[in-house]
């Protein structure tokens, strides 16, 4: 069980790291918002799942029918639905009020030399 | 795309048909959260003060997305006015009670002279009774910060 979970938390962290290195190296606002809404939400759900089968220790019955740690875990899937949630209309709501203040998207143009 | 931004400004920015239903989804389980963080406080993280906050960004939730008139028709300012005096009035009027009845300031522990639930249940339901009040109180103070700070100090006809 802490070899799935520890496998889930590098998956995590590498998607963590390529949307940090999309928030860095895209051109514009919207791309950079791209990068870090899917990134996050899909880093979030993995770290979260591994964090919630590593609280339950391993697949023997007893673990898994004591109510105390089925309970545990469930609230940590819970906060993954909320991100599943959030995290895209916050993505949504940031864009639009970009978009109505008038920022305009990254075109690929021609270098003046 | 230069008339879609003007078309955006007059149908208002908060108007907005994702950020709606996702929030009418989801203020009740933020209000939910905020319940149980008040009480759970004394087994957990949180208390009084988170929960409050956590109840209070629901309601300014709905004042960001629906616009300030629905959240005054939700909680209005007369309600919230008696809300936040009715907060701190529980948390003094328990801790007032306790030493009527031969205490300490918020000695729970004396309230067993009224119902006698025995000591220690008092001392623990206490602290609730306490919590629901701070919770209460920061709960419509936020509310009143938002207000007063977003419609730029006229409170008088909202935005």
């Amino acid at each position: 069980m802490s070899l799935v979970s520890s496998i889930l938390l590098i998956l995590g962290v590498f998607f963590f790291g390529i949307g940090t290195i999309g928030i860095l190296r895209f051109p514009d606002f919207y791309s950079r918002l791209h990068a870090a809404g899917k990134c996050d939400v899909l880093a979030t759900t993995l770290a979260l799942v591994a964090v919630a089968f590593f609280n339950i220790h391993d697949f023997s019955w007893a673990s898994l029918t004591s109510w105390d740690n089925v309970r545990v875990s469930l609230k940590i899937l819970t906060i993954i639905a909320f991100v599943y949630v959030a995290s895209p209309t916050a993505t949504h709501a940031i864009t639009k009020a970009a978009f109505i203040v008038g920022i305009e998207p990254w075109e690929k143009k021609k270098r003046d030399l | 795309m230069r008339t879609l931004q003007q078309d955006a400004h007059i149908r208002m920015p908060w108007q907005d048909i994702i950020l709606q239903t996702s929030v009418r989804v989801l203020i009740p389980f933020i209000q939910l959260f905020g319940l149980y963080v008040i009480v759970h406080g004394h087994y957990s993280p949180g208390g009084g003060f988170q929960g409050g906050v956590i109840l209070g960004s629901a309601i300014i939730l709905m004042a960001l997305v629906f616009g300030l008139r629905a959240s005054m028709h939700y909680i209005s300012e007369n309600a919230n006015k008696t809300l936040s005096i009715l907060g701190p009035f529980v948390f003094c009027f328990i801790g007032a009670l306790c030493i009527v009845f031969g205490g300490g300031f918020l000695d729970y522990g004396a309230l067993n002279k009224i119902i006698p639930l025995g000591w220690n249940e008092w001392r623990s339901f206490g602290i609730f009774l306490v919590e629901l009040g701070v919770g209460i109180g920061v709960m419509s103070i936020m509310l009143r910060i938002y207000r007063v700070l977003s419609s730029g100090g006229t409170m008088d006809r909202g935005l």
